[in-house]
């Protein structure tokens, strides 16, 4: 195999994670995880809750420092202390469970500040793509609120379209629609699936198995640290290989009802 | 009304209303140095209070220590022993300052470590989730504090921020003793002089210098009322 054929095939990787680890204080949180991402797949983790899947995603870019492993963004190693992590933190969008919109800004400004502040757009060209961030997640009429005149779906909209203005090539969602009640879930997911119908790389740690099953190419079931399977979500919901596995889906569906959808 | 009658013989020749309209001029020139005193020292107290307070949350062991010690000294020590320090001590060392810069620097130091704890205060009352998404944009650690911390943090010190300077200038008072010429000092020269208008009238001045004080406090609560309206962030009025 020459040098070029794996350059080539590593760039098809949008991200790639090795043997990363992180302990807070006594506990392990995570033990040495690994997988990668394609550009355009859609990577869902599941997983009981304290499994280290919010700590997973945040050491992506590094909100959190992992203690040890490795992570490239394509060809870039985000790991690598000499890395920009400002300057890839543009390139990954993230979205929380609680939205965290800044609450003293219009969604307008809350889409516009890391345009006009971290990639110095001028204001008219980043008013523009914001617009055209929020009327591509439904919310262009909202653009004057403030996040607490909103809803909790729509400030959830409002922090996606926040991170796909800076134009993404990799999004994390931890737990996106965990915070919103149930008829608010939807609209969201929705924006998420078309998300992932144009093409966009990203990974969405979730509990809403019906969207990790229709939506997602892959899908990671974690606990206590560790990848305890890994497959197309058709072999991870019908033909599970782990029995920790059948365990985890059979408890979601007895709490939620969702997982056959 | 026994008690009373002498002053309120004053008020009935009309005395009294002479006596104020006498010695106005002085005071309201003593109200104006008074003014100056605070503004200067609550803008040198809101400088530095923020850096302290800054260095006390996201500074490292060594700032975090120097601010921390900073805020325990100034709030540890009565505020006329730090003027005297500064305007009878330091001439040891050569440096002389004139009455109103050391009451500047003073009362302003003094209170940047009040404000310093109230600044601490509103920023930590601001969601951790709000750094970490201003974080996760790619904005630098100053930018996020900058853009998205201060704003709301300076929001929220508001009143408490208010409370200091209606302190500050009720307490710049002091400085009389440092000989600075503000509203104490000078109604104080004017009531015991023995020769001018308001000698040894000390219940009357001093009744008309705390008039004045009541008014710039009430005047500066309003003000500040007003700008805290103004500031508030739509959506939140319930809170
Ligand atoms: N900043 C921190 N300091 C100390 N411990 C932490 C910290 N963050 C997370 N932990 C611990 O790490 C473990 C994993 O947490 P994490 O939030 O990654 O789990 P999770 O899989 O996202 O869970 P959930 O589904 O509840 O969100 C938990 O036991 C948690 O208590
Ligand atoms: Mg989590």
């Amino acid at each position: 195999m020459s040098s070029e054929y794996k350059v080539s095939s590593e760039a098809s990787f949008v991200v790639r994670v090795a043997d990363l680890h992180k302990r807070y204080g006594s506990e392990e949180v995570l033990k040495g995880v690994s997988f990668a991402v394609r550009q355009g797949e859609a990577l869902a983790i599941i997983g009981p809750s304290g499994t280290g899947k919010s700590t997973l995603l945040r050491c992506i870019n590094r909100l959190t420092e992992p203690d040890r492993g490795r992570i490239w963004l394509e060809n870039t190693e985000i790991t690598n202390a000499k890395t920009d992590i400002n300057k890839i933190r543009q390139q990954i969008g993230f979205v929380f469970q609680d939205f965290n919109l800044f609450a003293h800004l219009t969604a307008l400004d809350n889409v516009r500040l890391g345009l006009t502040k971290v990639k110095k757009l001028s204001l008219k060209e980043a008013t523009e793509r914001a617009m055209i961030e929020l009327r591509r997640v439904g919310l262009a009429e909202q653009a004057q609120k403030y996040p607490a005149q909103l809803s909790g779906g729509q400030q959830q909209r409002v922090s996606i379209a926040r991170a796909l203005a800076m134009d993404p090539k990799l999004m994390l969602f931890d737990e996106p629609t965990s915070a919103l009640d149930p008829e608010l879930i939807g609209e969201v997911l929705h924006v998420m699936q078309d998300l992932a119908d144009e093409g966009m790389t990203m990974i969405v740690v979730t509990h809403e198995m019906g969207f990790a099953r229709s939506v997602c190419d892959e899908v990671i079931f974690m606990e206590k640290g560790v990848i305890v399977e890994q497959g197309p979500p058709e072999q991870i919901f019908t033909q599970p290989k782990q029995p920790r596995t059948q365990q985890f889906l059979s408890k979601i569906s007895e709490l939620y009802g969702r997982t056959s959808s | 009304m026994n008690l009373l009658g002498p002053f309120c013989q004053t008020l009935q020749d009309g005395s009294f209303v002479r006596l104020a309209c006498e010695i106005a001029p002085r005071l309201l020139q003593g109200t104006a140095t008074t003014f100056q005193l605070t503004v200067f020292a609550m803008v040198l107290g809101l400088g530095v209070g923020l850096l302290l307070a800054l260095g006390r949350i996201y500074g490292n062991k060594p700032i975090y220590g120097l601010s921390t010690a900073y805020v325990q000294f100034v709030r540890g020590t009565p505020v006329l022993v730090q003027l005297f320090l500064i305007y009878y001590g330091l001439p040891a060392f050569e440096i002389r300052l004139d009455p109103f810069l050391a009451a500047i620097i003073g009362l302003g130091l003094n209170s940047a470590a009040y404000q310093a704890e109230y600044f601490r205060g509103a920023i930590q009352a601001i969601g951790r989730g709000q750094m970490l998404a201003a974080r996760a944009v790619g904005m630098t650690n100053l930018q996020a504090i900058g853009y998205v911390i201060l704003p709301q943090a300076l929001r929220i010190v508001i009143p408490p921020w208010s409370n200091e300077l209606i302190y500050t200038l009720k307490y710049s008072s002091v400085a009389y003793i440092i000989t600075t010429p503000e509203l104490m000092y000078t109604g104080q020269i004017i009531a015991s002089s023995p020769r001018g208008p308001g000698a040894f009238r000390y219940f009357e001045v001093f009744l008309i210098v705390a008039v004045i004080y009541l008014v710039c406090v009430l005047v500066i609560s309003k003000l500040l009322d007003l700008v805290e309206q103004r500031v508030k962030i739509p959506g939140l009025e319930m809170r």
